[in-house]
């Protein structure tokens, strides 16, 4: 058995992240004030924001890596501060900043991986993964060696190898080439649209976040300034689309974003 | 505490020594030196003595049982340095994996990669140089359990202070046992130490067994109260170090370190 029953099924019933009133502070710096959301299983949030907007800090917070000074994360229906490893069992990630280690193989790597999560029928789903991310030559290379597109390919087969109600991706298609980037949009959308697993995707690529996102949450100085969906978002603020808004709230993090873009 | 997860730690160091000789080495090269240097050093004082000690056991024997708990200890700060040195702390801290399956797993990888090295060290000191703990009895077994579980509390500790000061802090770990060694009476009895240093030789688990093994070998019996004290000891002082690892976590968790590790500090 790889997660309680009871676990899952009342997972059913709750969103796939439930972020309330998260705070974080380094002293006097405020690095996350306030910050509220929730992702629903099957949805693609994205968070954006200019660098240092806090977006990392909250994937941490929700990965439990960094402890929030105020509020609380649920992944399903599990507070990450009291079960923390039913709540990350059910929860996987990939970013740039945390690759596999490079002396290890891809094979390696991902059944050092699979027993960690306890995953089912180990072999079965890595041999899966591996045709996923057409990583099947790869399997005995070890991570150190690969090329940085092939190295997020490993890292995102990893972030799905315990089928995780939750996936954070942190820029995930940053060393990717146009073809193998859509093929992960592809692959995660897909992911997302049988309803089990809520995605949040940060990216600085807003044509992917247009693509691919449900609903954006853009993130200046620790705070959500603006919510909504991204195709709509633009024309309701005036601009042609979502890097200008994207533009124009970073340039201008301070004011009231009703002021702004008023 | 689930198995997978102890595995998938001690897995990852098969794969590590598997694909690569130079972590292999370690485990037999410096225990095999030093069985060799004082291998020889007790042949000659054996035979320019004349005191009716068998400097074999006493020194070697001393030798072999210290240098085991050293590598208990540095086998399983060399697996934390792993994650480490791969910047691994992220994929394995955001993961299910709790902290009692990761020091579990340490333990258990550092107490095999020590058998090969006790086994290595018997090979080359039984039948090259007549090491024999006969006269030790089944008190072998009780020095060797202590022994393990302070090399397993220091290596703890070890790993914690890497945790807590940073990678560069790498190396204040490797010089532990040769600073406790002159504390803990490997090559001579704590009588012979200043009254200060024989007070913190009763705080440290060895000392009571290389008291232990010079009494067995002069034909005094094992107390009973000193065998449970020492091991005693190091039960309690495994689980003080495993609550200052936690401790250290928990800190990382909370100021953040533990997610900007490689900066090694969050100021």
């Amino acid at each position: 058995m790889t997660a309680g029953n009871d676990t899952q099924a009342a997972a059913g019933a709750h969103p796939a992240l439930c972020v309330r009133d998260l705070r974080k502070s380094y002293g006097e710096v405020l690095a996350v004030e306030g910050v509220s959301f929730e992702v629903a299983p099957g949805e693609i949030v994205g968070l954006l924001g200019p660098n240092g907007a806090g977006k990392t800090t909250i994937i941490n917070i929700i990965l439990a890596v960094l402890e929030p000074s105020a509020g609380s994360v649920r992944i399903g229906a599990m507070d990450v501060d009291r079960q923390r490893s039913q709540a990350l069992a059910h929860t996987n990630f990939a970013a740039v900043y945390a690759s596999l280690p490079g002396n290890l193989t891809v094979l390696q790597n991902l059944r050092f991986f699979g027993l960690i999560y306890r995953v089912r029928d180990l072999g079965q789903r890595i041999a899966q993964l591996l045709r996923q991310f057409a990583l099947e030559q790869l399997r005995d290379t070890k991570c150190g060696v690969l090329s940085s597109g092939e190295l997020t390919r490993v890292a995102l087969a990893k972030a799905l190898l315990n089928r995780p109600r939750l996936l954070l991706l942190d820029e995930p298609t940053a060393s990717l080439d146009p073809a193998a980037a859509r093929d992960t949009r592809t692959v995660i959308r897909a992911l997302a649209r049988d309803g089990r697993c809520g995605v949040l995707w940060t990216s600085h690529n807003m044509y992917e976040v247009e693509e691919v996102c449900d609903r954006v949450l853009f993130l200046s100085h620790g705070r959500i300034l603006l919510a909504g969906d991204p195709r709509t978002l633009p024309r309701e603020h005036g601009v042609r689309n979502l890097e200008e808004l994207f533009i124009r709230l970073a340039r201008e993090p301070l004011a009231h974003p009703a002021e702004r873009l008023a | 505490m689930r198995l997978e997860p102890v595995a998938a730690i001690l897995l990852r160091q098969w794969y590590l020594l598997r694909g690569s000789p130079v972590r292999a080495l370690p485990m037999f090269a410096w225990v095999g030196i030093d069985i060799v240097l004082w291998g020889f050093i007790a042949r000659y004082l054996n035979a320019v003595s004349g005191a009716g000690i068998n400097f074999t056991t006493v020194f070697l024997g001393a030798v072999l049982l210290w240098d085991l708990c050293g590598r208990v200890m540095q086998g399983l700060t060399t697996a934390f340095l792993e994650d480490v040195w791969s910047r691994n702390f992220l994929n394995l801290f955001a993961s299910p994996l709790t902290i009692s399956e990761y020091v579990t797993g340490l333990v258990l990888a550092s107490v095999s990669t020590s058998v090969i090295g006790l086994g290595v060290m018997l090979a080359l000191a039984v039948p090259v140089f007549g090491l024999s703990f006969i006269a030790l009895g089944a008190h072998l077994l009780l020095f060797l359990v202590v022994l393990y579980g302070f090399g397993i509390a220091l290596g703890i500790v070890a790993s914690a202070m890497v945790l807590r000061f940073g990678p560069a802090s790498e190396w204040l770990v490797w010089p532990i046992p040769a600073l406790l060694s002159p504390f803990c009476g490997v090559f001579y009895p704590l009588s012979v130490l200043p009254a200060w240093m024989r007070g913190l030789a009763h705080a440290l688990p060895p000392s009571y067994v290389f008291e232990g093994m010079r009494g067995l070998l002069h034909g005094e019996p094992l107390g009973l109260s000193q065998a449970v004290g020492a091991l005693a000891l190091a039960a309690l002082q495994i689980a003080l170090a495993a609550w200052c690892f936690v401790r250290v976590y928990r800190r990382a968790v909370r100021t953040g370190l533990l997610a900007r590790y490689s900066a090694e500090t969050v100021s």
